[in-house]
C-alpha cells in the first residue's frame, strides 16, 4: 500500500500525514510535488491541509491548476482513492472532483478545536473500520470550512448518501450547537458518487496517537490500508 | 570639530534619530562628515532598537552561560542542547509600536520576524508563543481583536503552531499595547548555524520578497515615544506575507542540508544595512561590498537610501561559498523564490555600498555595529507605591461570589476564545495543549518533551521592579515544573517606558538586577532577548515595567508529563508550599477593592528551588498525577482551574488559616513557590514524607470528585457556575 502525499509550497499537513503513514501506520509513503504530474504508482493520494499557494484569493482557487491536479483528476476518474483533508477538501471542491464549496466560518473566525463526527457511511474504503454511526473525536483547524451547496446539490448528496461525516455532540446527535463553522446540514465530509474521492475538513492525521489527545483518526488510515489489502487479495 | 562645521542640520539629525553628540563621534571616527546615505545607515544602527545603547551596559550583568548553552545572546536566537543530539533554539522579541498603530499587521509581522530569527539558526520553528498586554476591555478591543487576528493570520498560514503565551489587561497599556512574540525551533546540534560572514570572496545572496519602500526608519520609530503623529507613521509598519515566508522557511531548511551555505541572516529592523553589518561584524576584520543596483525591487525610482533602509518583510541574507551560487539558486527556484547575488564578503572591515560602478557609502563595520556611544543615564527611585493597610480591609463577605468575580476577571478567565483562533496542533507534536501552566511539544522520534511558557506579572514590577522581575522568573520556572519538566533557559523581553526619565531608568536597572539574581539562584541562563524602550504615549502614560520571561524546559519521557486539570475521582488534593499575607498587587485587590497597591509577594529563592525540586522528584517517582502553579488569583482560583480543566470537582473541609494568616490572604493571596497537586491516596504518605525531607510545607485540602468545588460550610460552587463565569470573562469572541 503506497500513500502519495501532495505537497504544495504552502501545505503544512504534509509532514503530519507523512508521519502517520510512515511512522504510525507503517505504510509506504511518497511525497508528490505540486509541479510534478507523475503520481509514482501511489494507491491513495492524500491532499493535505495548509494554504496551497497562500490562498489569498480563495482557498484552492489556484491549486486546481497545478500539474499534479490534472493527474489526480485522471486518477480519480479511473477509480483511484483520493482523500482531501482541510485545504485538500477545498481544492477538491474547486477542481470539481467534489460538489459544493467551503466558505468562511459563520463565526468569521479561524477555529482550531476538537469536534465530534458521526460516521454515516461505513461501506467506503475510507471508513470500513468504523462502526455504524460511530462518533469520532477529530480536531478541525480552518477559517473557511463552512460547507455550502445549492439546494439541488445538497438534496442529491443526501439522497445518494454522499455525506460521510457530520458534526455532532458526544452522543452522536447532529445539533446546531455542535456545528463549529456553520456548514449546511452539519456536513464535515462528503464523498463523490462513486465513493473513491473523499473530502473532509477535520484532521484525522492529528489524532492518530494517544499523546496527541486521541486515536480516532487512525481508524480512517487503517480503513484505507484494509481496503487496499482486500483489493489485492480479491 | 565644531557642530557649525558640519553640513547637516538639526532637522536631518532628528529624522535619523541621532544626537549632535553622536554626530560628532561619527565625524571624528570617519575624519569626514558622513554623506546622507551613511547618516541614514548609522541612524538606524545606532537607534536604541538596534544598538541597545541605553541597556547594553546593564545587560552585561545577566548570566548567559551554562553547561547546556550552545549559543548565548548576540546571534539571531539562543540555543540550548537537549543532550540527545538535538538543540532547542528560541527567542522572544517585541513588536509593540507597530501593533499600537496597525494591530493586525504589527502583530503579524512580529510573528514573521521572530520566525526568521529561528530559521536563520538552521532550526525548524516548532512553536510560537505570544505575550500580550492591552488596556481594559471594551475600550481596547480594537487592539486586542487586531493583534489576535494578526497572530493567527500569520501563524496559521505558515503552519507553525501557536501554543502559549499570556494576555493581561491593565490601564497603563491603553495607548501602548505590548506584543511580544516568541519562537521555539529544533535543530540537530551539529547543524546549528551562526550568522557570521566568514570567508573573503564568499557571496552575499538576498532571497525572498522584493525590496520596497515599506518600513523605512522602522527601527528609529521603535525608539521614540508614540505621539499624535504616530498614526502618520503607518508606512513604517510593514505588511506580512506568510505564504512567502513559508516558502522561505522550507527553502532555508533545504539550504541547511547542503554544505554550500556559510550563514543565514534575517532581514529585520534596519533591513539590509543591519543584516549585512551584523553578519560581518561577528567576524573580526570582515567587511562586505554590496551593489544596491542588484537588489530586486518592488517599485521604480528607489534610491540607494530606500534600498539600504527598507524593512520589507520576508527577506533573508545568505552567505554562500564562492562558486556554489548555482546550487543555492536551484533550491530557491524550486520554491519559486527570487534571489540575487548582491555582493561579497571582504576582509577590509568596511561595509561598502555601490550603485552600479559608483560608491555611495563606505563605513567601518565596527562603527556601525559597536560604535554607538553607550548612554549613561541616571536612575532615581520613583515615588513609593501606595501602602496597603491590611487591617483596614474588611474580610470577603461571600467567598463564592468573590471567586466567581475573580474567575470572570479578564486577567484570570479562560483563554479559550483566543486559543481556538490559533492552530495549536499542526506538526503533530503538541502533547500539552495551551491553556495550562506551560505547553509541551515532543521531539518526534524520541520521548523528549520540551515545555515552554511566557510569564510576567507587571503589576508586581510596577510596585517593585526588582522583586517583580524575580517573581516573573520564578513563576515561569514554576509553570515549566508544573508539567514535570526541568527548566533549561530563558529568553527575555524587557518592555519599559522612556529611560530618559530617571525613574524609568531606575526601573530598568532594578529589573536587570532582579533578573540576574533570580537567574543565578535558579541556575537559568538567559540565551537571547530583546529590550523595548520608550513604551509610553504623549499623554505621559508610561507602561509598567514588563520584563516578559520566555522559558523552555525539558522532560526526558513525556509519558510522565503532568497537567493542571484533575484526572481521577478520589485523589487527594494537596497544597505544597506556604501561604502568607501576600495581597499586595494581587488580582483580588484589584477586582474587589479597585487597588494596585502594597508590596508584591515576598520571594525566597532558596525556598523556590526547594519546592521546585520537590515537585520534580515527586513527579519522577510517580507520586503525583497533576500539578498546577498556585499564583495569580491565589488558592481558590487555582483550585477552580484544576476542577475546570479536568472536569472534576473537589470537596474538602473548611479552611481555617492559623493567625497571622488572614482568611482573604489564604484564599486569594498570591504567595509564590506554591503548587496544587493531586495524588493517589496510597502515594500521599510518601509524598508527605518527601516534602518533609525537602523542608517544604504540605497541606491536605480535600479529595477530587463530584461536580462542585466545595469547602464545607465556606464555599460551594458547581463546575457549571464556575465555567460560566470563567468562559465569559473576555466578553464573547476575541
Amino acid at each position: 500500500m503506497k500513500f502519495g502525499v501532495v505537497v504544495f509550497p504552502g501545505t503544512w499537513s504534509d509532514r503530519d500525514c507523512g508521519w502517520v503513514v510512515d511512522q504510525v501506520l507503517g505504510a509506504h509513503l511518497q511525497y508528490l510535488w505540486h509541479k510534478d504530474a507523475d503520481l509514482k504508482g501511489c494507491d491513495c493520494i492524500i491532499l493535505p491541509g495548509g494554504f496551497a499557494y497562500g490562498d489569498y484569493l480563495r482557498t484552492g482557487a489556484i491549486a486546481r491548476f497545478a500539474p499534479v491536479m490534472e493527474s489526480i483528476g485522471e486518477f480519480a476518474d479511473r477509480g483511484g482513492l483520493v482523500w482531501g483533508i482541510c485545504n485538500g477538501f477545498q481544492i477538491l471542491c474547486e477542481s470539481g472532483l467534489l460538489p459544493g464549496a467551503l466558505i468562511r466560518n459563520s463565526s468569521l473566525e479561524y477555529r482550531c478545536e476538537w469536534t465530534n463526527l458521526v460516521v454515516e457511511r461505513t461501506d467506503l474504503p475510507f471508513t470500513s473500520q468504523c462502526d455504524e454511526r460511530e462518533v469520532l473525536r477529530v480536531p478541525i483547524s480552518h477559517g473557511e470550512g463552512s460547507y455550502f451547496a445549492d439546494p439541488a446539490t445538497l438534496s442529491r448528496l443526501e439522497q445518494n448518501g454522499q455525506v460521510v461525516f457530520r458534526y455532532c455532540d458526544v452522543e452522536g446527535r447532529v445539533r446546531p450547537n455542535a456545528n463549529p463553522n456553520g456548514s449546511l446540514h452539519n456536513i464535515a465530509g462528503i464523498v463523490n458518487s462513486r465513493g473513491n474521492v473523499l473530502g473532509m475538513m477535520p484532521h484525522p492525521e492529528r489524532c492518530a496517537e494517544a499523546e496527541l489527545g486521541g486515536t480516532d483518526g487512525l481508524k480512517l488510515f487503517r480503513s484505507v490500508m484494509h481496503s487496499a489489502a482486500e483489493i489485492l487479495t480479491a | 570639530m565644531r557642530l557649525e562645521d558640519r553640513d547637516v542640520d538639526e532637522r536631518r539629525l532628528r529624522e535619523v534619530a541621532l544626537t549632535a553628540d553622536e554626530y560628532r563621534v561619527i565625524v571624528e571616527a570617519l575624519k569626514r562628515p558622513p554623506n546622507d546615505l551613511e547618516l541614514g545607515m548609522l541612524g538606524v544602527l545606532w537607534s536604541e532598537h538596534c544598538s541597545y545603547k541605553t541597556s547594553k551596559a546593564l545587560l552585561r550583568r545577566l548570566p548567559t552561560s551554562g553547561p547546556a548553552v550552545l549559543q548565548g545572546p548576540g546571534e539571531n536566537a539562543g540555543a540550548v542542547s537537549l543532550g540527545n543530539g538535538w538543540a532547542v533554539v528560541f527567542k522572544i522579541e517585541s513588536h509593540n509600536h507597530p501593533s499600537a498603530i496597525e494591530p493586525y499587521q504589527g502583530a503579524a509581522t512580529g510573528v514573521g520576524g521572530i520566525l526568521r530569527d529561528v530559521i536563520a539558526m538552521g532550526a525548524r520553528p516548532i512553536a510560537l508563543l505570544d505575550s500580550l498586554r492591552f488596556g481594559p476591555l471594551p475600550e481596547s478591543r480594537h487592539h486586542f481583536e487586531g493583534v489576535v487576528a494578526g497572530i493567527g493570520g500569520y501563524g496559521n498560514c505558515i503552519g507553525v503552531p501557536t501554543v502559549g503565551g499570556e494576555v493581561y489587561f491593565e490601564d497603563c497599556y491603553a495607548q501602548n499595547p505590548l506584543v511580544n512574540a516568541m519562537c521555539v525551533g529544533l535543530v540537530r546540534a551539529n547543524d546549528l548555524m551562526r550568522a557570521r560572514a566568514e570567508g573573503t570572496g564568499n557571496k552575499l545572496l538576498l532571497v525572498g520578497a522584493d525590496t520596497g519602500r515599506d518600513g523605512i526608519h522602522g527601527a528609529a520609530f521603535a525608539s521614540l515615544e508614540l505621539d499624535e503623529d504616530s498614526s502618520q507613521r503607518r508606512p513604517a509598519v510593514q505588511v506580512g506575507n506568510p505564504f512567502l515566508e513559508k516558502c522561505l522557511l522550507e527553502a532555508c531548511m533545504d539550504l541547511s542540508l547542503t554544505d554550500a551555505v556559510v550563514a543565514i541572516q534575517d532581514l529585520g529592523a534596519a533591513g539590509l544595512t543591519s543584516s549585512v553589518a551584523e553578519c560581518a561584524g561577528r567576524v573580526l576584520g570582515a567587511g562586505a561590498r554590496i551593489d544596491v543596483s542588484r537588489v530586486p525591487r518592488r517599485e521604480r525610482g528607489m534610491t540607494p537610501y530606500d534600498v539600504m533602509l527598507s524593512e520589507s518583510q520576508e527577506r533573508m541574507l545568505v552567505v554562500v561559498r564562492r562558486g556554489r551560487e548555482a546550487d543555492i539558486e536551484r533550491i530557491f527556484e524550486t520554491w519559486d523564490l527570487t534571489s540575487a547575488v548582491i555582493g561579497e564578503v571582504t576582509d577590509d572591515g568596511h561595509l561598502t555600498v555601490m550603485d552600479h560602478m559608483e560608491q555611495v557609502a563606505r563605513l567601518p563595520v565596527q562603527l556601525l555595529t559597536e560604535g554607538a556611544p553607550l548612554r549613561r543615564l541616571i536612575g532615581l527611585p520613583p515615588e513609593p507605591a501606595p501602602a496597603l493597610d491590611l487591617d483596614a480591609m474588611p474580610p470577603p463577605a461571600d467567598i463564592g461570589s468573590v471567586l466567581l468575580r475573580m474567575l470572570g476577571s479578564p486577567n484570570l478567565c479562560s483563554r479559550r476564545p483566543i486559543i481556538r483562533r490559533y492552530d495549536h496542533m499542526v506538526g503533530d507534536a503538541t502533547v500539552i495543549p495551551p491553556g495550562g501552566d506551560a505547553a509541551m511539544l515532543r521531539v518526534k522520534g524520541t520521548k523528549v518533551g520540551i515545555a515552554m511558557t511566557t510569564s510576567c506579572n507587571s503589576r508586581y514590577c510596577h510596585l517593585d521592579a526588582n522583586l517583580g522581575a524575580q517573581l516573573a522568573v520564578a513563576e515561569a520556572a514554576r509553570n515549566i515544573i508544573a508539567t514535570g519538566a526541568q527548566p533549561l533557559a530563558i529568553t527575555d523581553c524587557l518592555n519599559l517606558a522612556n529611560p530618559d526619565r530617571p525613574e524609568v531608568y531606575w526601573q530598568l536597572e532594578e529589573t536587570v538586577s532582579g533578573l540576574a539574581q533570580a537567574c543565578r539562584s535558579l541556575d537559568l541562563p538567559i540565551v537571547s532577548g530583546n529590550v523595548s524602550l520608550y513604551n509610553e504615549s504623549a499623554g505621559g502614560a508610561a507602561i509598567y515595567p514588563t520584563p516578559v520571561i520566555g522559558m523552555v524546559g525539558q522532560i526526558d519521557d513525556y509519558d510522565r508529563r503532568l497537567q493542571a486539570g484533575f484526572k481521577h475521582e478520589g485523589d487527594f488534593v494537596l497544597l505544597i508550599g506556604s501561604s502568607h499575607n501576600d495581597l499586595g498587587g494581587s488580582e483580588y485587590l484589584k477586582v474587589e477593592h479597585g487597588m494596585v497597591a502594597g508590596r508584591p509577594p515576598e520571594l525566597d529563592l532558596a525556598r523556590e528551588r526547594a519546592v521546585g525540586k520537590l515537585i520534580l522528584t515527586a513527579a519522577g517517582a510517580g507520586f503525583i498525577k497533576t500539578a498546577h502553579d498556585c499564583s495569580d488569583g491565589g488558592l481558590l482560583v487555582a483550585l477552580a482551574e484544576c476542577c475546570l480543566l479536568g472536569g472534576i470537582g473537589m470537596r474538602g473541609p473548611a479552611l481555617n488559616p492559623e493567625p497571622p494568616l488572614r482568611l482573604d490572604a489564604a484564599f486569594f493571596g498570591e504567595s509564590p513557590s506554591r503548587f496544587i497537586v493531586s495524588a493517589p491516596s496510597r502515594a500521599t504518605p510518601e509524598l508527605q514524607s518527601l516534602a518533609r525531607r525537602h523542608h517544604v510545607e504540605i497541606a491536605l485540602l480535600g479529595m477530587t470528585g463530584g461536580d462542585a468545588l466545595e469547602l464545607e460550610g465556606q464555599l460551594k460552587l458547581t463546575l457549571q457556575e464556575m465555567r460560566d463565569a470563567w468562559e465569559g470573562g473576555l466578553g464573547g469572541p476575541a
